[in-house]
């Protein structure tokens, strides 16, 4: 491998974790400014103007607080912990692409880090990983209500991951192809407007089982504040309680970032060469290469604020509704979506 | 028809998104006070500028909290502050202690201490709690002067205010 081409995927994944954290931190306040509003507030807007340097106010807080580590807990897990729940979430965005190639200092460069030809499964795979760090929180804290919520996030999130397994295979089937590369490639062919909208079924289990999947209102079982106090986190403080808000965030921008991928066509803008005449035209400028992460990035504050707005709306699932919900509702849906999607693809022929 | 409702909640909280924030921007924008607010007592004076206050201490024995301390001078017609043989040298109300109950309002024989609009109370010291008398003193109204005042003899002998019932 030569040197430039290591340099390359150095600087794609600098670029990429800097820019999820820094997604983070600004997603927090787009969260408390959407909810403010749906709650009739402002929201935080006195750290510069509108609340932008709120994200940096604070983590400064965070940074200067006590860091408590319980006399029982087990020291080295209780540490390692919020690590090994931030890793995932980080990683998981390496396999999906923000664009098509572009030409910078004459060199072509893809933009995106890794074209795996089985990114569907790396992204199932490392979603799996995500609920360790939240079980051995929950155990080495030594608190049976981060216990009870270590608990609950580990059969809650392997009930959920079947259906957004399943919800995968709809765009894998279409696309034939596990590479989210071919598989946006292909949704300009099929899909309306170039964003795949041919599986409204897919897609809405892939919303509800991916708000499960990073444990967010109204499936916040594993921290329920009522019951639970806190859940798993209920004895970090500092910095290390920061890491599991940094998880659940990033872990939020990726979820809408493949949301956008699988089923709204990624990085692609709509087709417009129905217009007559200018049709083409227009299409060759809205597909320029260096548009690309701006139409991800749109597509992505879109399913962001769905995340929001779910929030601000649903109250909590009760926890044996949940397991319910799960396996006897979503989990046939979707082998039903499965079904339907196969067999229609052998019928019409992709 | 779950769907439905789902569909009617979402609905309901989007619609939220784009009503006027209730808020009230706090330091910027104030709500008005109610009449009859009780907030940082004022002491008075007359249009002339000469304080009604006259040193009686009758606040200070009324006051529940004991948090006013007066202490009291002869006034002379060289050196007036009050009409009347008596006005309040010292005047101290200790902030941390009042309780805003209004009763030296209440006992006030000449309407010298009034509770104002000002909530906006704020001390970094228990010494700055106690308020002295050039804190609670109203600014001299127009066309009058400061005290002490120098007067003809005998046109200041006695504080017998004009005093009426509440209107608002």
């Amino acid at each position: 491998m030569e040197a430039a081409l290591i340099w390359e995927y150095v600087i794609k994944s600098v670029i990429i974790l800097l820019g999820m954290t820094l997604g983070f931190a600004y997603l927090t306040l787009f969260e408390r400014r959407v909810l403010a509003r749906i709650q009739m507030r402002i929201g935080p807007n006195r750290a510069g103007p509108q609340g932008i340097l709120q994200p940096i106010a604070d983590a400064v807080k965070l940074i200067f607080k006590e860091e408590l580590i319980p006399t029982k807990a087990d020291k080295l897990l209780f540490i390692l912990a919020p690590v090994i729940t931030v890793f995932p979430a980080l990683v998981i965005t390496a396999v999906i692409p923000w664009g098509r190639q572009v030409m910078i200092f004459g060199r072509e460069v893809n933009l995106y880090l890794a074209n795996v030809n089985i990114g569907a499964v790396y992204i199932t795979a490392i979603a799996s990983i995500a609920v360790y760090g939240i079980v051995l929180a929950g155990w080495s804290s030594n608190n049976k209500y981060a216990l009870m919520g270590g608990l609950r996030s580990s059969a809650q999130m392997i009930s959920y991951e079947l259906t957004m397994g399943l919800s995968f295979v709809g765009p894998i089937v279409l696309a034939g192809s596990m590479s989210l590369v071919n598989i946006v490639e292909r949704q300009g062919d099929l899909g309306f407007l170039r964003w795949n909208l041919m599986q409204p079924l897919g897609f809405i289990l892939f919303l509800i089982a991916s708000i499960a999947e990073v444990n967010r209102a109204p499936f916040d079982m594993p921290e329920a504040e009522q019951e639970l106090t806190a859940g798993y986190h209920v004895e970090y403080s500092g910095m290390k309680f920061a890491l599991f808000f940094m998880a659940e965030y990033i872990k939020m921008i990726a979820v809408s970032m493949i949301g956008a991928t699988l089923f709204m066509g990624g990085y692609l803008g709509p087709n417009l060469s129905w217009i007559p005449g200018i049709g083409d035209k227009l299409n060759a400028i809205i597909n320029y290469a260096w548009w690309g992460p701006v139409w991800l990035f749109i597509k992505t504050v879109f399913l962001l604020f769905i995340l929001v707005w779910v929030r601000a709306t649903f109250p909590r699932f009760r926890y044996d509704r949940l397991m319910a919900f799960g396996w006897k509702v979503l989990l046939p849906i979707a082998l039903l979506n499965v079904l339907i999607v196969a067999v229609s693809v052998v019928l019409v022929g992709g | 028809m779950f769907a439905k409702e789902l569909a009617r909640g979402l609905w309901t909280t989007l619609r939220m998104m784009f009503e006027k924030p209730v808020t009230v921007q706090y330091p910027e924008e104030k709500r008005p006070v109610h009449t009859r607010f009780k907030g940082r007592h004022q002491l008075h004076r007359y249009e002339n500028g000469l304080e009604k206050c006259i040193g009686c201490a009758l606040c200070a024995a009324a006051c529940p909290a004991d948090a006013i301390f007066v202490e009291s001078s002869e006034n002379t017609d060289e050196l007036r502050f009050s009409p009347g043989e008596r006005y309040a040298s010292t005047y101290e109300i200790n902030m941390l202690r009042c309780i805003f109950c209004g009763y030296c309002e209440d006992a006030c024989p000449t309407e010298a201490i009034v509770l104002g609009d000002n909530y906006e109370l704020s001390f970094t010291d228990r010494r700055q709690a106690i308020y002295g008398k050039e804190l609670l003193m109203v600014p001299v109204p127009e066309g009058g002067s400061t005290t002490p005042q120098k007067v003809e003899p005998g046109t200041f002998d006695r504080s017998i205010p004009e005093m009426e019932d509440p209107k608002d």
